[in-house]
């Protein structure tokens, strides 16, 4: 579980996050959605504590994790892992070794070992004969399952996606997303998406939050995200004209 | 015109001129930098995570920053050696200047600046961009946010081992270079015909004085130090994206070769004196 309590963030004295709290539960999918230039990002980077943060707290289970230092902060983040907007596979490695990467530095296990679990992780996200290739090489779409086998190689507790769909085909989109539920389920990890996508809402939305300007404006689950009175939310919900004449035939 | 102003010391309001405003901006930005390069050196020079990966990581550099720079290096110390001795024969006719001192005159030159200070300024522009741009696509491409993620010392994994590649590599690029250019002095002056190949080798005997070379090593190890940090900082903290990336490697570029023409006069004071 991680807890976020009255977290402010700001850059060069502009408020980009405001007084945000949330418990983010084990084993369920939650999602940060929102507008791009939300803050949807920045609360995410906060968290993991590539930002310091101005004010507040984040917990991870019983550790206040923003006041440790670099070795504490090292033990926490061995146990994350982290989808990013772009993969950020390391260019100079192949498929394998950027899988490899995590084990190599945090395990001592043999070699044979450290194989075989990545090519487990690698076959576990659909990834077959490609442990040669570059990121160059692959796709969007492989990009990030490359980037979702490196995430959970050292078998997470925490995994953060940022946007793991931007840039991706419908198909491949909703691929990613049931891959991502799965493995939060699979290894009852505590999992944490940024999304502006509506169909990653409905398709596995079991926790969301909605930020607006830096704001949290609404907590739910993607059964009553269509039944808010947030105004703000349901300006983004119904945003396109297939949502809004969904919610007309529905009235 | 005048601005209002916060006292640091006291919160009182104080009015000071738009210009006295751009000259303490400018300042505090250059103590800003200046103490960030300094916290990220304290960062790099930390203990590593697994001296092993390092290892693997630091023969990895040796290739690309130190053998793939031997080609470029080799071929300008030809060149220039043989220049020198051209240059030194044309402007030195007169009989009373025996000829061996073609010979020792590019000695000289390659040793006491041509292989550490000017062979420094072209690995400020290769070697120099080549990190500056590379760290600075892996921050654009939260690459560096990846390895801060898994709990890595960004910037010791990926500092450390360029510069001590650098750091190792640049004396024997230094040593090529003397080498190299003498070579190409030699060449260039018999096949011209300025000066017998017995006159050359005698020059480049006479009057020798070992340290020299030292003198030479201890510039050229300093500049290594001074492009790889200097590149690594420009790269490490771009914020944007490529076009960002290009100006951090043309600042690495710019800033290197400054601070090694600096260091230049600094050190032959110190090591000459």
């Amino acid at each position: 579980m991680i807890r976020v309590k009255n977290l402010n963030k700001s850059f060069n004295g502009k408020a980009v996050l405001e007084n945000i709290s949330v418990t983010f539960e084990t084993g369920k999918t939650n999602l940060i959605i929102g507008r791009s230039g939300s803050g949807k990002t920045v609360l995410l980077k906060s968290i993991v504590g590539l930002h310091e943060i101005e004010s507040g707290e984040v917990w991870y289970e019983d550790t206040l994790f923003n006041k440790l230092n670099f070795a504490g902060k090292k033990v926490i983040r061995s146990e994350m892992g982290m989808l990013f907007q772009g993969s950020a596979l390391f260019d100079s490695l192949t498929v394998e070794q950027n899988v490899l990467f995590p084990l190599d530095m945090f395990t001592d296990r043999s070699q044979e070992e450290k194989i075989e679990r990545v090519n487990f992780c690698l076959k576990r996200v659909d990834i077959i004969n490609a442990n040669n290739l570059f990121p160059s090489e692959l796709s969007g779409g492989m990009k990030k399952r490359v980037a979702i086998a490196r995430a959970i190689a050292l078998n997470p507790k925490y995994l953060f996606c940022d946007e793991p769909n931007s840039g991706l085909d419908p198909i491949t989109a909703i691929l990613i997303d049931a891959l991502i539920k799965e493995l939060t389920e699979e290894y009852s990890m505590t999992t944490i998406v940024n999304t502006h996508d509506m169909n990653s809402v409905m398709e596995i939305g079991e926790k969301i939050i909605f930020i607006s300007d830096g704001i949290k404006c609404w907590e739910g689950n993607k059964n009553d995200i269509l039944n808010s009175d947030c105004g703000t939310l349901n300006d983004f919900v119904f945003a396109n004209s297939l949502a809004k004449k969904l919610r007309t035939v529905s009235k | 015109m005048q601005t209002g102003f916060k006292n640091l010391i006291n919160g009182n309001t104080i009015n000071i001129s738009n210009f006295e405003m751009l000259k303490y901006k400018r300042m505090m930005k250059f103590l800003t930098q200046f103490g960030r390069y300094f916290l990220l050196l304290k960062k790099v020079f930390s203990k590593p995570e697994k001296p092993v990966i390092y290892y693997k990581q630091t023969l990895r550099e040796f290739v690309y920053l130190g053998l793939n720079s031997i080609g470029i290096i080799a071929i300008i110390s030809f060149f220039m050696g043989a220049v020198i001795t051209l240059q030194t024969a044309y402007n030195t006719e007169n009989p009373i200047y025996p000829k061996y001192l073609i010979g020792l005159g590019c000695r000289d030159s390659m040793i006491l600046e041509f292989s550490s200070t000017i062979a420094a300024l072209i690995l400020a522009g290769k070697v120099g961009s080549s990190i500056a741009s590379e760290i600075g696509t892996m921050r654009v491409t939260e690459q560096i946010d990846a390895l801060e993620i898994m709990g890595v010392n960004s910037a010791s994994y990926l500092i450390l081992p360029k510069m001590i590649a650098t750091l190792l590599f640049n004396p024997i690029l230094t040593l090529i270079a003397i080498i190299i250019g003498i070579f190409g002095g030699w060449i260039a002056g018999t096949l011209a015909g300025v000066i017998t190949s017995e006159n050359f080798i005698y020059g480049i005997q006479y009057a020798f004085i070992p340290y020299y070379i030292t003198y030479s090593l201890i510039k050229t190890v300093f500049f290594a130090f001074i492009i790889t940090s200097v590149s690594a900082y420009q790269g490490y903290f771009v914020e944007g994206g490529s076009l960002e990336v290009g100006r951090a490697s043309t600042k690495a570029v710019v800033y290197s070769s400054v601070l090694i023409l600096l260091f230049n006069v600094i050190l032959t004071q110190i090591l000459l004196s």
